[in-house]
């Protein structure tokens, strides 16, 4: 229950894992539960498929998108992170989702919120995908998770399985997915916390799943995009 | 191999790898910069040499010297990066040597923007560099073609003693999309026999070269040149295309601009009009002759693209004049919508313009 997990959300993963879609339909589900959120784009890693670039579509779902340079846009790829950032951290009766950019490289930015990654008060996702090269096996997506563990300074609290082949998506694609997810967890004594599909995939996986199911619809990917 | 999920950048990468490329020289610019990471991590686990020069002009010039002795080299960059290229593509060119060069657009013309666009296709298919050359130009408008042209590419490169380029819009290298690695069809590749690989004795030096001080051996170097790029012409046009027999309009478009048309086509033949595609995959040699097929009763041809209609050209000397030709495009990095190309195809319909 999405309600339950503790005010800041820190999403991280490998690149291309999905970290977005879920940063994105995480903050517009809580928006829906009528909570106060805050979403927090801290990818310096990605030009494009940012959360800032639906900074619009967002706001009025009642969601507040803090990009890396408010004035820029989508336009700009510079490292900087916006200082608002600190607002929706100090100011507990935000929600907070931040969006982390891919890999430890993106996972550098998490370290000047340190003091605010108080153990018991932060949830940190690992987005894990297995349809991605790079994180197909155990050991590898241990590795990952490890080195952005280090590299952003707080402990990964939930595994969040992705594995997406987009809008080819399958259940059995999914269950792949979980099988590296509970494998991983097992080995790290991390929980599967949530398991992401398109909706009308989720509809289809069992019920008795490890983790929550967890529907989204996908904000990035345009109609013409597969 | 089973599909895996990959960002454009990187499966040009990993395609390269595939295709026994050793070699890459490049200088970071968004929104390719994926590709030389990837290669930085990749490469020298196969084997290969990644090394990031000083700029770009070093990197293509890095380029011309793998290529002269032999190994399969690329470079990369986005369409600033590119234009500092050019007199190393050129020198390429004359002194026929294959590699290959990814373009990954971006807005223009200057330092432009990093969003997406097609603004090169000038300076790729008429030669941004100086003399008579041709370079092979490939479009790919999904990730699984990119990874497949690059494979082919590196085999063109060869069987001509060419450079061959990948023009790509930022969308096709940014885009995440399944691919999985097929091997190519197999080409009869004519051996390296020109390569400056060492002599061991048995042989006359190889020299690699485009300066020619006598103008009548650089005229018949020419003449060679040009013999060569009219065989290019007759044996590697590709294109792909849709219902032009029985279609009222047609549209003419490459890379992301021509899913964004077929999203269009769809919606519009759901709304009963019959609208055919003519997606060139080789913008040189380009498909000319696809137009012939087009039925008399076609209303006109709708050119999309990001830029202000640099393919139009071409389209005009297809057609001939047998039917006006139009065009749809955004600039500057903006990407058109299915909606945007739905009424311009619906105002050809209408006699409005």
């Amino acid at each position: 229950m999405i309600l339950n997990d503790k005010r800041i959300r820190i999403v991280v993963g490998h690149y291309g894992s999905g970290k977005t879609e879920f940063s994105v339909n995480y903050a517009v589900k809580l928006a829906e539960q009528g909570r106060k959120v805050a979403l927090a784009d801290l990818d310096v890693v990605n030009a494009y498929f940012r959360s800032r670039e639906k900074a619009e579509e967002l706001s009025s779902m009642g969601i507040r998108v803090i990009g890396s340079h408010e004035s820029s846009g989508s336009a700009i790829d510079v490292p900087a992170i916006a200082a608002d950032v600190y607002s929706p951290l100090q100011d507990e009766s935000y929600d907070v989702v931040l969006d982390v950019g891919g890999d430890p490289a993106g996972a550098r930015t998490l370290g000047r919120y340190h003091n605010y990654f108080i153990e018991g008060k932060y949830d940190m996702f690992f987005v894990l995908n297995a349809n991605r090269p790079e994180t197909q096996s155990v050991d590898k997506a241990i590795e990952y998770l490890r080195k952005i563990e280090d590299m952003a300074r707080a402990k990964a609290t939930g595994i969040v399985n992705t594995t997406h082949l987009l809008k080819s998506t399958t259940v059995e694609d999914v269950l792949r997915g979980q099988q590296l997810a509970e494998q991983v967890s097992e080995k790290i004594g991390i929980p599967i916390r949530y398991v992401v599909a398109l909706e009308h995939v989720a509809n289809k996986l069992p019920s008795n799943i490890n983790g929550e199911i967890f529907p989204i619809k996908l904000f990035m990917r345009e109609d013409w995009m597969v | 191999m089973a599909k895996v999920l990959m960002k454009g950048n990187e499966a040009i990468g990993a395609a390269a790898i595939e295709a026994g490329c050793k070699y890459f020289f490049g200088y970071p610019i968004t929104p390719q910069s994926e590709l030389p990471e990837f290669m930085a991590r990749e490469l020298p686990k196969a084997g290969g040499v990644f090394l990031q020069a000083e700029s770009e002009i070093a990197a293509i010039n890095m380029v011309y010297g793998a290529a002269g002795s032999g190994a399969r080299v690329m470079t990369s960059s986005s369409s600033p990066g590119i234009s500092l290229k050019q007199e190393g593509i050129s020198y390429i060119a004359g002194a026929e040597l294959p590699c290959l060069i990814v373009n990954i657009m971006r807005g223009g013309p200057g330092l432009g923007s990093i969003q997406p666009s097609q603004t090169d296709y000038f300076q790729a298919t008429r030669g941004g560099g100086n003399g008579d050359y041709r370079l092979v130009v490939l479009a790919p408008s999904n990730v699984q073609e990119l990874v497949d042209l690059i494979i082919e590419g590196f085999d063109i490169a060869d069987q001509y003693r060419n450079p061959v380029m990948i023009l790509g819009d930022g969308m096709i290298g940014q885009m995440m999309e399944p691919v999985e690695f097929k091997k190519p069809k197999t080409r009869e590749l004519p051996p390296k026999d020109w390569a400056t690989n060492g002599t061991k004795g048995e042989r006359k030096p190889n020299i690699i070269n485009s300066l020619y001080l006598s103008p009548e051996e650089l005229e018949a170097h020419n003449i060679r040149l040009q013999a060569k790029y009219q065989k290019i012409r007759e044996n590697e046009v590709k294109v792909e295309s849709y219902n032009i027999e029985d279609a009222d309009v047609v549209i003419a478009a490459y890379g992301t601009t021509s899913r964004i048309a077929k999203t269009a086509i769809a919606q519009l033949e759901k709304e009963g009009y019959k609208v055919g595609l003519i997606r060139p995959i080789s913008l040189w040699p380009y498909p000319y002759d696809e137009f012939n097929k087009i039925s008399d009763k076609c209303k006109g041809i709708l050119t999309v693209e990001m830029n202000s209609g640099q393919m139009v050209d071409d389209v005009k000397i297809a057609v001939n004049g047998r039917f006006p030709v139009y065009f749809h495009g955004r600039l500057g990095g903006m990407v058109p919508t299915p909606n945007e190309i739905i009424e311009k195809v619906k105002k050809i319909y209408g006699g409005e313009i």
